[in-house]
């Protein structure tokens, strides 16, 4: 049955010239090749949260008087929305861990080398667009942590010199955080960027798809000294098996984590109240914000904000540039990227600690 | 995966392992798909199980007109008659839901959507209307106008 309709299909559509790419692609099979699946179970969490934000949508209302209400009853009364609601912020989490890893996968095992530029940058700006929706999403149920996270990280954005203040305005829709700014920040994050997303999701993918897996330095001058060594794998079906059960697991995890700590909502947020003690924002914006705790409030004669807020952004840029400072394959990379790279994942890691602990 | 020569495609062994494996992913999905199937049906809306509400008060009507009030969570239409006399059905018209409105000009109960009549006692007269509007019980408690469900008889 299912073979005459996949046959009605093929005689029209030619389907076996679209899909034989994907059966030519090989995957390197070396000591390393867990890394590759990252990139796959990030974008399987992207599914995820495609889903459940729809499913979310249909309850959900936008609106400083209903937000947090709505997301109550979600909670409370719609049957089984606590545990889409805790899938959803989970997922989400758990998709910025997956993307991170990635991402310095791809950087230790220097892949962003050349020809392979391109596919860093779509990448990084996947990167920084998955922050966007974290940061957008984060205000959406208007509870008190949620409303000041996101007073704080649109003022850090009113920093920038010259253009600072524009898009300060811009992203709350009115000089204060208003329902003005929950009803924009739902329209960035169930429209446009999803919208910028799938472009460049699609982008990436194409360019995975055009250049191939890469090899490690390493692991290709191995290979090259004794190529008996050298193993691959068909993408279509060993690889895709065994991410598809990498998926499996990634499933498993994200139930578990949702059904036993499930997402709380906290309080509704008061414009007019005080900021609660101990507020952080997202685990994810804590190396940010442990750096602008730590410099002093005048460097110089610079203040101390937009020093930090500065030095992030040519950080975030420098980071999106990377690959065009490290040498052409097949020369060695350059030690001093591996070294900053060491130091980037070290001070990540430790402010981010740091910043958890702190009081 | 390199095919294992003492179990063939087809042996039992194999059959036996792909029953297991394809039916653990079936349940695996059918474990996604009943919450989801749970969570788009929307959880019943709270039924005050209203039977008696006040429609106006006396003197808000003129005499042949006709205004809609809220009966529980649908409309119900209030008609002050020519001779004086109170009238109130369930304005929801049977034929696809429309809100029916009182024609002063046709002394008749109108719905918009098909051009369905009713006569004011709610009977169905002509267009598509297939059943006549539910009639309410109408009497005054000092100046307000009380509805009130017919009893089953």
């Amino acid at each position: 049955m299912i073979a005459a309709i996949l046959r009605w299909l093929d005689e029209r559509l030619h389907l076996d010239d679209l899909i034989a790419p994907f059966r030519h692609k090989t995957v390197p099979v070396h000591r390393l090749t867990y890394w590759y699946f990252f990139g796959g179970i990030t974008l399987f969490l992207f599914g995820v949260q495609v889903v459940t934000g729809i499913l979310l949508l249909l309850y959900y209302h936008a609106g400083a008087n209903d937000a947090f209400e709505s997301v109550q009853y979600i909670m409370t009364k719609v049957r089984y929305g606590w545990l889409i609601r805790s899938i959803h912020s989970w997922s989400a989490n758990l998709m910025i861990l997956t993307a991170f890893a990635h991402m310095f996968s791809v950087l230790f095992l220097k892949a962003y080398r050349k020809p392979r530029e391109l596919t860093w940058i779509s990448g990084m700006l996947l990167l920084f667009l998955v922050m966007g929706f974290g940061f957008s999403g984060y205000l959406l149920p208007w509870n008190t942590l949620a409303f000041f996270a996101t007073k704080v990280g649109t003022a850090m954005v009113g920093q920038v010199p010259i253009i600072g203040q524009p898009m300060m305005i811009f992203l709350r829709g009115g000089p204060q955080v208003t329902g003005a700014t929950l009803i924009r920040f739902f329209g960035f994050h169930v429209a446009v960027l999803p919208g910028l997303v799938v472009v460049l999701i699609s982008i990436h993918l194409f360019l995975v798809q055009r250049l191939g897996m890469s090899v490690p330095p390493k692991i290709e001058a191995e290979w090259a000294e004794n190529p008996s060594v050298k193993r691959e794998m068909k993408f279509f079906p060993n690889f895709m098996l065994r991410e598809m059960m990498a998926w499996y697991v990634t499933v498993g995890v994200l139930g578990a984590l949702a059904a036993i700590f499930p997402w709380n909502l906290g309080v509704k947020a008061d414009p007019f109240g005080s900021a609660p003690a101990g507020i952080k924002p997202e685990w994810y914006f804590l190396f940010m914000y442990q750096t602008l705790k730590i410099i002093p409030s005048k460097v110089w004669f610079v203040e101390g904000e937009v020093l930090g807020i500065v030095g992030c952004g040519l950080a975030g840029l420098l980071w999106l540039l990377l690959p065009f400072f490290d040498s052409e394959p097949p020369s060695r990379p350059k030690r001093w990227i591996t070294g900053l790279a060491i130091f980037a994942l070290m001070y990540v890691a430790g402010m981010s600690a740091y910043g958890f602990l702190a009081k | 995966m390199n095919g294992d020569q003492n179990t063939p495609p087809g042996s039992t062994r194999r059959r036996a392992i792909e029953y297991f494996l394809g039916g653990g992913i079936l349940a695996t999905f059918a474990s996604f798909l009943y919450p989801v199937l749970r969570y788009v049906v929307p959880p019943p809306v709270a039924d005050l199980g209203v039977n008696e509400v006040v429609a106006g008060k006396v003197g808000d009507l003129k005499p042949n007109s006709g205004a809609i009030f809220r009966f529980g969570s649908s409309p119900g239409l209030l008609i002050l008659t020519s001779d004086g006399s109170y009238q109130a059905l369930s304005a929801t018209c049977t034929h696809l839901g429309c809100t029916v409105q009182y024609r002063g000009d046709l002394h008749q109960v109108w719905c918009p959507c098909h051009n369905g009549i009713y006569g004011i006692d709610g009977r169905n007269i002509s267009g598509p209307p297939p059943k006549p509007l539910t009639a309410y019980d109408v009497h005054l408690r000092g100046d307000e106008i009380v509805v009130t469900l017919k009893r089953e008889a």
